[in-house]
């Protein structure tokens, strides 16, 4: 990589200003708290603005031009599916003045030093690099412009540039010429940006630029991954909770055929041998001991996590307590639940680790490159640059590999044979040992008069997503309630009264981020609740909503939109028609409000959603036909979790422990229809890959109570 | 043990020590295969489906001996000549992958039904294409489907 020198009177360029895209929480009236710093806590949580955590200052880190005139544009941010690369090209293309297919994007080794403080999680990629990436594609151009100018002996007014070519009279220069033994750059001031108005990428439905290689099948994976002269591992994992093994007998195991060698290290046991398959089979051969701490059945879990008991935090404070309300009208009260959700994505985690000369390098699915570098240097006890992080493509992230310590245990295997290991956990340790969506419970209180609410009371109970997981020590003590588990849990409906209480407890296994992370369960039960409200005063749910938003909100006028759009679209009626009816709910998740009319019958016993009309307003879409694919993948994983998915706990184990037996939607069981209204309410991108996970359940439970009378208050929703 | 069989045009032997266990490692890690994906080791989702004698299979609950002398197609070989395949190019044109994991299963999956049924309804698709997708890409791959049954009827 070429050498950068800065001029010394050009500052360190500031982003931060730009981004103003809220993040994670929606609260409105955040009941201030007496810790002073628990307030300032909330009040970044409300308006925070995510910026990108990382080197934006050199476009040199992120933009490699090829000497065939190529871009490749080294990613910190991973793809997961979401098809953020495909927008992270169209952003760069766009100041770059070059044609899409120029653009290959790979993922950033960390060894590269293009490394996100971050992770790729939380949908902010595109929202966090919008305004960073443009201006280093436009800073970029114009370095390669006074090069070119240079080399040409012009100045760089008289250089015209179309599809990575300058050109003036009969000269004319390619990026790749440009760039051709040059060692020394001048970073400029940043240049201005382009108008929205004379975007040629931005805004348009490009086609993925992973397509060829996912239709072809090609090694893109983690799983897929490999080094001359690899040897395979299989590790022990966990099959019982709240228990620890010991007393492994490794005598059979060592007996079978291509086993190589038996790590014991580091807390963990793993098989090396000449194949999965041996490696596999060898480790099936290890017995131990198993000794149990405390007996856990499902019911001890959902005894433990029930609103009441816990660590309780008030985050939302606009009126009274419903008992404290008044002695005259009706009061309210149901209780709502949501399961263990497990990620069940299709590539089971691994790595592939190459550790040689006190130097490890390891291709991994992850989400979090950086941290995983961290993890690996500390175990080894490596210093952070002997560590390179590879990052492929993932077979599903959705917040699995938010934390991925497998790399580790591969790269200790690899040092223990002094070959390349690829280790992977099979899907039974997989479902046995998912950092699961944490259950929840939820009392929902109303006080009703004269067709009237008074007041509402929210009231949340989740096992842990984000304090374990993801945050310093400490910062529990501040916050106390959970802004993972709580996430979608605020009420959006300012002016009516409110309370909202948290109550965070900690369960004997892992827990921590699925896909939109609290937003399914607490839109669930609060939007659900809503609803009841609206049948039980006699009033338009539509109506009720929207009288309730108050516009001073900062999200309050697009949330007003984007539910008039949706009911219009989708032609919404409150009463059951031909066997059919619908229900409809509204969120706001990460400033991206979305509202969703689902439409269903009952089909053999059960639920049959046949057709979602949805209006989503994330800002800018970037790709809009990626943000409709984002919007059809949460629609029918939504499904999936509303319908169908649990985890059971028995005598300690989790199960199931496959797919099949761990329901989850199939293509028969999706809608046939999914109409989909974008409406750009911000001048920049918002979140999308998790906001619109938000309506789907309330929505189908709204239409079932309509249909039938039956009101749901447990996920995944059963007809009883 | 040695056993063989033609993959994708081409005749191949791979060498393992357990004629019990899965062909799908032999193809992934024998032949360097990638495309056919390991998701559950139990013929519970569908990411190692290939097809064997023009039958759809899930290659991580096949014995490898059993294919001893059978003719396989994984996805790397459904493209032919360099051209793809009708269903790769519907899910190209629908642009239906996500993540893509369990795309190569789906697609060949979808191949053999069309093999099966020229043209299918909803509900054949529903009945035949019973794969796992974490990313809910299904909503696009039904078309994706309809789309590759109508691209190759035009070519016949």
């Amino acid at each position: 990589m070429a050498k950068i020198k800065k001029q010394n009177n050009v500052k360190r360029r500031q982003f931060l200003k730009y981004s103003g895209v809220g993040i994670g929480l929606m609260i409105g009236g955040v009941w201030l708290a007496r810790n002073p710093l628990r307030r300032k806590v909330f009040e970044l949580a409300e308006t925070m603005i995510a910026p990108y955590q990382g080197d934006t200052s050199n476009p040199l880190l992120w933009l490699q031009v090829t000497p065939d005139n190529k871009i490749i544009l080294h990613s910190s941010k991973v793809e997961m599916g979401q098809g953020s690369f495909t927008s992270l090209a169209q952003l760069a293309a766009e100041e770059l003045e070059v044609n899409m297919e120029r653009i290959k994007v790979i993922h950033a080794e960390t060894g590269s030093g293009n490394i996100d403080g971050m992770s790729t999680g939380g949908s902010m990629s595109i929202a966090s690099l919008w305004f960073p990436l443009r201006e280093m594609a436009a800073t970029m151009r114009e370095m390669l412009r006074s090069k070119a100018a240079e080399k040409l002996g012009l100045t760089t007014d008289e250089l015209s540039l179309t599809d990575g070519v300058f050109s003036s009279g009969t000269k004319s220069m390619t990026f790749g010429e440009v760039v051709d033994a040059v060692t020394d750059w001048i970073i400029p001031d940043t240049p201005k940006l382009k108008e929205r108005a004379t975007h040629k990428y931005i805004g348009k439905a490009i086609p993925r630029v992973d397509l060829h290689e996912k239709v072809t099948g090609a090694p893109i994976f983690g799983i897929d991954a490999s080094y001359p002269d690899m040897v395979y591992a299989s590790v022990i994992r966990p099959t019982m909770v709240d228990a620890t093994m010991s007393n492994f007998d490794f005598s059979e195991a060592e007996k079978m055929p291509g086993v190589i060698k038996i790590v014991h290290e580091h807390g963990f046991v793993g098989v090396v041998a000449k194949s999965q398959v041996e490696a596999l089979s060898a480790r099936k051969k290890i017995t131990y001991d198993y000794k149990t701490n405390q007996k856990w059945n499902l019911a001890d879990v959902q005894k433990a996590v029930s609103v009441g008991k816990g660590k309780q935090t008030i985050f939302q404070k606009k009126g009274k307590a419903v008992e404290d309300i008044s002695d005259e009208g009706e009061s309210i009260e149901m209780e709502f639940r949501s399961p263990i959700g497990a990620h069940a994505q299709l590539e089971p985690n691994g790595a592939v680790a190459n550790y040689r000369d006190g130097k490890v390098e390891i291709k991994i699915s992850t989400q979090v490159p950086k941290l995983t570098r961290d993890e690996v240097a500390k175990a080894l006890g490596l210093s952070k640059d002997k560590v390179n992080i590879i990052p492929t493509f993932l077979g599903g992230g959705f917040g699995r590999r938010l934390h991925t310590p497998n790399a580790i245990q591969a790269a200790l295997m690899s040092k223990a044979v002094g070959k390349p290991v690829k280790s992977f956990f099979d899907r039974i340790q997989e479902f046995q040992n998912d950092t699961f969506r944490p259950p929840s419970h939820h009392i929902m209180k109303a006080k009703i008069a004269g067709g009237k609410i008074l007041g509402i009371e929210n009231n949340i109970a989740s096992g842990d997503t984000l304090f374990n997981s993801a945050l310093d020590p400490g910062v529990e003590t501040v916050v106390r309630a959970d802004i993972g588990s709580i996430r979608g849990g605020a009420i959006i409906y300012d002016k009516l009264p409110h309370i909202s209480t948290y109550y965070h407890v900690d369960l004997p296994f892992a827990t921590s981020f699925w896909r939109s992370l609290g937003l399914l369960a607490n839109a669930f039960a609060i939007e659900s609740f809503m609803d009841e409200l609206a049948i039980r005063t006699q009033q338009d749910p539509v109506k009720l909503r929207l009288d309730n938003i108050d516009e001073a909100n900062p999200y309050g006028a697009r949330a007003k939109r984007v539910l008039e759009a949706c009911v219009k679209k989708a032609g919404y009626q409150d009463s059951a028609n031909n066997g059919r009816a619908m229900g409809l709910a509204l969120t706001i998740d990460g400033g991206s409000p979305c509202a969703q009319v689902a439409e269903v019958s009952i089909e053999d016993d059960e639920i049959k959603v046949h057709k979602v009309t949805v209006a989503f307003d994330c800002g800018i879409a970037v790709n809009p036909d990626q943000v409709k694919a984002q919007i059809e993948g949460c629609v029918c994983m939504g499904i999936s979790a509303a319908l169908y998915e649990k985890m059971n706990l028995k005598d300690n184990k989790l199960t199931p422990i496959n797919y099949g037996a761990y329901r989850m939607a199939l293509m028969k069981n999706v809608p046939k229809e999914i109409d989909i209204v974008l409406i750009e309410g911000a001048d920049v991108p918002g979140p999308v890959g998790e906001p619109p996970l938000g309506p789907i359940g309330a929505a189908i439970g709204n239409a079932v109570r309509r249909l039938t009378g039956q009101r749901l208050t447990e996920l995944p929703m059963e007809l009883v | 043990m040695k056993i063989s069989f033609i993959i994708n045009g081409e005749q191949k032997s791979v060498e393992v020590s357990d004629g019990k266990s899965p062909l799908l490692w032999a193809i992934r890690d024998g032949l360097d295969l990638k495309g056919t994906k390991y998701g559950c080791g139990m013929a519970a989702c569908g990411a190692c489906t290939l097809h064997i004698d023009g039958e759809a299979i899930r290659s991580c609950s096949y014995p490898v001996e059993m294919a001893e002398g059978k003719i396989i197609t994984t996805i790397e070989g459904l493209s032919q000549d360099g051209k793809l395949h009708p269903v790769q190019q519907a899910w190209k044109e629908e642009v239906v992958p996500q993540c893509g994991y369990c795309q190569s299963g789906f697609m060949m999956a979808t191949a053999a039904l069309l093999n099966e049924i020229s043209k299918p309804t909803d509900q054949d698709i529903d009945d035949n294409i019973i794969n796992v997708c974490r990313c809910a890409t299904y909503y696009r791959m039904r078309k994706a489907i309809h789309r590759a049954a109508e691209l190759n009827s035009q070519n016949s």
